[in-house]
């Protein structure tokens, strides 16, 4: 910090009163407090706003999840009982795999999908292109619930539009709710409906910000369209593609309304949790269960570690694979 | 000053700052009580659904000249969360809050929440149902609750699809019917046969729920709340009743679009009914459906279904007189006057025997004394002790496990292994 070459100035040819200099050593002081400290005044209602919705309740849950925490009642300090407990919880894994396969489900299909629209709307030849971009978008700007909601109308066993279609081709009703593999699909058709609009425009700026000479350059080499996805936009849109890598991995780890209104409310997820994620195992310990807020917070300190790594570990990926 | 150490100050600057918002924040309400006799200028009354004291509530402004705040929440789902916070934060809370049956268990272990209302309010310990009032005690003999009303249980059903089956419509032929589970489980058999095959009963789990409280003896828990699901005999009758009515189940668990859709498309004939749910069946089966629906008896005799209490929360800064208030919401002529207004059955012995409560008839359910019916069910409801999280127990281990059964997802034993595997992680607390 170069902060204090502004205090050294020159002083002035003749001696001013006592009274002049003391108002101005005064006023130098201030200047140099004003200097040194604003700029963290200026950026701390960031750090305040975050310290008290962000630090402050992430702080709180690491010490609630080392007591056994009754939300109405008692806490006594266990260390790390709850996250010994964790590890060998049946339905803490199941949560997991659960979590893992919709997420596999939902975002794969869905950022290829993405990419694909993307460069289709990338063309020069396209028209309407605004009306197109605004429609794809669309889906993002219903509420979560309303989408669960008509999906779960959808995907019903008795009067759902997919049953009704399916009876068409031969094959008898579906149990949506019933298994896991139908439950997992019915929840990630809702979040990519949803999502892959999004993540399609985000790309799209992305490729709108490659440099067109580049495009041209390699038409003049002789290039195909598709050599030229390939070879340039790909590479290029590097950067863009981990940032929405990244933001669907936090999404997915914390998928909850979805799987929740399909089941009904039911914090289980399915008769026998065929689709509770993580987030409503966290939600079943920490807030329905009066008695295992503790244990709930362990699943949220879980649910964090997991994104990092899962996070890592995707960004690692995208950025060996686009080398 | 080196730039590590400027930044290790700001940091323990910003850490302070957070602290003392965190300080102010905690200290910002003062909790001092008023003395002692002061009169409040206000009581706040916290209920879910309908509990029809919008006209008592304005009476009792009238009479005693204490402003009253009616905070009503429709759905138990969004008002226990709210609850929760209130006592965990020591703040927020009503003077007078209702508690439904499952939170109220749920919320014994933790008698200190809650104002011990023994020595605010008179002796009503005989005007009640007996064992609605003891539930209202927590463990430690503190009086929590003071009763409001009961679900208690009947039957509900379809005049015209019992009647294309082949089966008696009038409601006292149909109650003859069935006087035990047995003969409901014949009535469905003959109605499945007679109308080709379709369902007679919307899930089985919501006869488990009818079974259940009919009951001898102890449910998940005993008396000193161990977890006893698994070797209890009534859960294991009620569990083999309900499993026995799969074939003539509809498959549609309750609250599910299947179930709420059924109503309308006729996918069964009959459902259990606590008084409460005769709006829920109208509602769901719609005006066309008006005069089709009519209520008869459980088997087995009573039978219970949810039911609700009065509390004050120990956070209350005016205990006597909200358990004053407490107390008149819940006497006799209250309860009727609540009951003419949105429905609650009565739980005190007197508005039991009150000429219009048991005048009352139903109109959307072909004008059905439901008074009378309801009336004469709860005075055979079986006193049973409920644990602290029966209502988990129920709703997270016994019927997922039905329904894993009733769909085919596991056969008997399975879904027996997983009610009782979960019951104790359900249960314990």
């Amino acid at each position: 910090m170069s902060l204090s070459a502004t205090t050294a100035r020159p002083s002035p040819a003749a001696p001013p009163s006592p009274d002049v200099s003391r108002r101005r050593r005064r006023g130098r002081l201030l200047n140099r407090l004003d200097v040194k400290y604003s700029p963290y005044l200026y950026i701390a209602p960031f750090f305040l706003i975050f310290g008290v919705f962000g630090l402050y309740p992430m702080l709180r849950t690491a010490w609630m999840s080392l007591h056994d925490w009754d939300m109405i009642g008692e806490h006594s300090f266990i260390g790390f009982d709850n996250y010994t407990r964790l590890v060998s919880d049946e339905y803490f894994w199941n949560a997991l795999v659960n979590t893992f396969g919709i997420f596999a489900l939902s975002t794969i299909p869905q950022l290829l999908l993405a990419l694909f629209l993307a460069n289709l709307l990338n063309r020069s030849l396209l028209r309407a292109k605004t009306f197109f971009r605004m429609a794809i978008f669309m889906p993002n700007v219903v509420s979560v619930a309303a989408v669960a909601i008509v999906f779960g109308m959808l995907f019903q066993r008795e009067f759902g539009l997919f049953n009704w279609l399916l009876s068409f081709v031969g094959v008898d009703p579906v149990d949506w709710d019933g298994h896991r593999w139908s439950s997992w699909t019915a929840i990630s058709s809702m979040v990519n409906w949803r999502w892959t609009g999004y993540n399609t425009l985000i790309l799209l700026a992305g490729m709108q910000a490659i440099p067109k000479d580049l495009y041209e350059a390699a038409e003049i080499d002789g290039a195909g369209p598709w050599r030229q996805f390939w070879q340039i936009t790909l590479p290029m849109l590097k950067p863009t593609f981990i940032f929405v890598v990244i933001l669907s991995t936090i999404g997915g780890m914390q998928l909850f309304t979805e799987p929740l209104l399909f089941g009904n409310g039911n914090i289980i997820g399915g008769n026998q949790r065929e689709f509770q994620t993580l987030a409503m195992y966290m939600y079943e310990m920490g807030i329905v269960n009066l008695n295992t807020a503790g244990y709930g917070a362990a699943i949220a300190w879980a649910i964090f570690m997991i994104i990092i790594v899962v996070s890592l570990f995707n960004f690692l990926l995208v950025r060996r694979s686009a080398k | 000053m080196s730039v590590t150490t400027r930044r290790t100050r700001l940091a323990a600057a910003a850490l302070a700052a957070i602290t003392a918002i965190g300080g102010l924040a905690a200290c910002g309400k003062d909790d001092e009580k008023p003395a002692a006799g002061e009169k409040p200028a206000k009581l706040v009354v916290d209920t879910f659904g309908e509990m029809g004291y919008d006209e008592l509530v304005k009476q009792y402004e009238k009479d005693t000249g204490i402003k009253v705040e009616l905070r009503k929440t429709a759905q138990l789902g969004e008002y226990r969360p709210k609850l929760v916070r209130y006592l965990a934060t020591g703040k927020g809370a009503a003077d007078v809050t209702a508690l439904e049956e499952g939170i109220l268990n749920e919320f014994k272990p933790n008698p200190r929440n809650w104002a011990d209302l023994s020595p605010l309010v008179a002796d009503h310990s005989k005007e009640y149902l007996p064992w609605k009032w003891e539930l209202g005690k927590a463990q430690d003999g503190r009086l929590i609750g003071l009763p409001t009303d009961v679900g208690s249980l009947a039957v509900c059903y379809r005049k015209d699809l019992f009647q294309a089956a082949g089966l008696p419509t009038e409601r006292d032929q149909v109650s003859a019917l069935w006087p035990d589970w047995k003969g409901f489980h014949d009535a469905g058999l003959k109605y499945k046969q007679g109308s080709g095959g379709k369902a007679f009963i919307d899930s089985i789990t919501a006869v488990s729920n009818g079974v259940l409280f009919q009951g001898n003896g102890d449910l998940f828990y005993d008396k000193e709340d161990n977890i006893i699901a698994d070797t209890s005999p009534a859960v294991k009758n009620a569990w083999e009743t309900a499993t026995s009515m799969a074939d003539i189940s509809a498959k549609a668990s309750t609250w599910s679009p299947e179930w709420s859709g059924g109503f309308k498309q006729g996918t069964f004939a009959a459902t259990f009914c606590p008084s409460w749910m005769l709006g829920i069946v109208a509602d769901n089966s719609g005006p066309a459906n008006k005069g089709k629906w009519d209520v008869a008896a459980v088997p087995g005799g009573g039978g219970n279904w949810g039911g609700s209490w009065l509390a004050v929360p120990a956070q209350s800064k005016y205990p006597t007189e909200a358990a004053k208030l407490a107390e008149y919401l819940t006497n006799a002529k209250s309860q009727v006057e609540a009951f003419k207004l949105k429905g609650p059955l009565p739980t005190n012995l007197e508005a039991l025997k009150n000429e219009a409560f048991l005048g009352y008839t139903n109109e959307y359910f072909s004008n059905a004394p439901t008074g009378k019916i309801f009336g004469e069910s709860v005075a055979k409801i079986q006193p049973i002790y409920l644990g602290p999280k029966h209502q988990a127990v129920k709703e997270n281990a016994l019927e997922p496990a039905l329904r894993a059964f009733e769909n085919g997802q596991a056969d008997k034993n399975k879904a027996w292994e997983q009610f009782t595997k979960d019951a104790k992680t359900q249960g314990a607390f």
